[in-house]
């Protein structure tokens, strides 16, 4: 439910960051969501969707990359993927393992595009 | 076309506002509870609970969070302490910007327990840092032992798991050793108090945590001072 604040978060991100890029429009925004940052990415796509609608904003296209929970052995610094709540270090076996990642919420990168430069979907003039 | 790295938070205007309490707390040597759970949980008794344990001395504040009402703050003034309702008008979550609003006519001077309960909701708090010194999750007996695996963002965020409405673990299927699993499953580390709002039960090991908790936040501060 907090998904649509979320999303007008990631778009005054966008809207910052475009106004130190003059003569470009944001094309892309990526953002990194962590699976236990408890947010819904289709909710998340359907409130961003929503605000960005007969907006400046409509083409400006969302890029989620989910991100694991990650765990690092405190006995031989493996890192690895957890999985199932799984938090043995694969490689050693011990269970003193700490969690290094897996609630991200950020923002990753905007692309811009020069004013006049064709969209996806035309023709490229690159 | 031109990729330009972001790399910030996306509340990264709430983590801000959030810091800033946050330093304000450490500076006036502030314990400062969030306390989560799904509505009906039992925050607001085991809030109750807290506030009658206390000598009228001691210097306590709360802030309750919902999104309609002046119920639970009617509820927690009968104690004597100060008590602000913060009614979101249909926001699930608190956030920063509202704990530093409804702080601002307070003399923190005069606060070293600040005991913030969230709006009813095991999501979306879960996102909001408010400048707490920790988050407590309260989960009761009739909500079911797989809570953690379903809502495990703020188990995993939380120091402390209260479980609640022990005195009903005779008349409902609950395993209250599988709950105290998945959560530790969800964070190895947490710890976990099993109390009875109704009949008192637990209620000791809970204010046992508060208090040791409070002192460490008060050597923490002595210390910078």
């Amino acid at each position: 439910m907090h998904e649509l604040g979320i999303a007008s978060s990631v778009l005054q991100a966008v809207k910052t960051e475009a106004a130190r890029h003059a003569g470009t429009r944001p094309s892309k925004v990526g953002i990194r969501i962590g699976e236990l940052a408890a947010i819904d990415q289709d909710s998340l796509r359907f409130c961003f969707d929503a605000i960005t609608r007969e907006t400046e904003f409509e083409s400006l296209q969302l890029e989620i990359e989910l991100c694991p929970r990650r765990h690092r052995c405190c006995d031989c610094a493996h890192e690895f993927v957890v999985q199932d709540y799984n938090f043995r270090c694969p490689q050693c076996a011990s269970l003193d393992t700490q969690c290094i990642s897996g609630d991200e919420l950020e923002l990753a990168f905007l692309e811009v595009e020069e004013y006049g430069t064709c969209t996806a979907g035309t023709k490229s003039t690159e | 076309m031109e990729r330009v790295p972001l790399e910030q938070k996306v509340l990264s205007e709430n983590d801000r506002v959030a810091a800033k309490l946050r330093e304000k707390f450490q500076a006036h040597g502030i314990f400062c509870l969030n306390l989560i759970s799904s509505p009906g949980s039992g925050k607001t008794s085991l809030l109750e609970r807290t506030l009658e344990s206390f000598s009228p001395r001691e210097r306590v504040a709360v802030l309750t969070g919902d999104i309609q009402t002046e119920n639970d703050a009617i509820r927690l003034r009968r104690f004597h302490f100060p008590v602000k309702q913060i009614t979101t008008g249909g926001t699930c979550h608190l956030d920063a910007r509202m704990i530093e609003k409804h702080l601002a006519d307070w003399r923190l001077e005069d606060i070293d327990l600040l005991l913030i309960e969230n709006v009813g909701n095991l999501v979306c708090p879960s996102s909001y840092d408010l400048g707490e010194t920790a988050k407590v999750v309260v989960l009761s007996v009739p909500e079911g032992e797989d809570k953690p695996l379903k809502y495990p963002s703020i188990f995993f965020k939380s120091d402390l798991l209260v479980l609640n409405k022990i005195d009903l673990l005779p008349y409902v299927p609950f395993d209250i050793h599988a709950a105290a699993d998945n959560a530790r499953r969800i964070h190895p580390g947490i710890e976990i108090v099993k109390v009875s709002c109704l009949n008192r039960s637990g209620l000791h090991e809970w204010l046992m945590w508060l208090e040791q908790k409070r002192r460490a936040a008060k050597v923490v501060h002595q210390a910078v001072s």
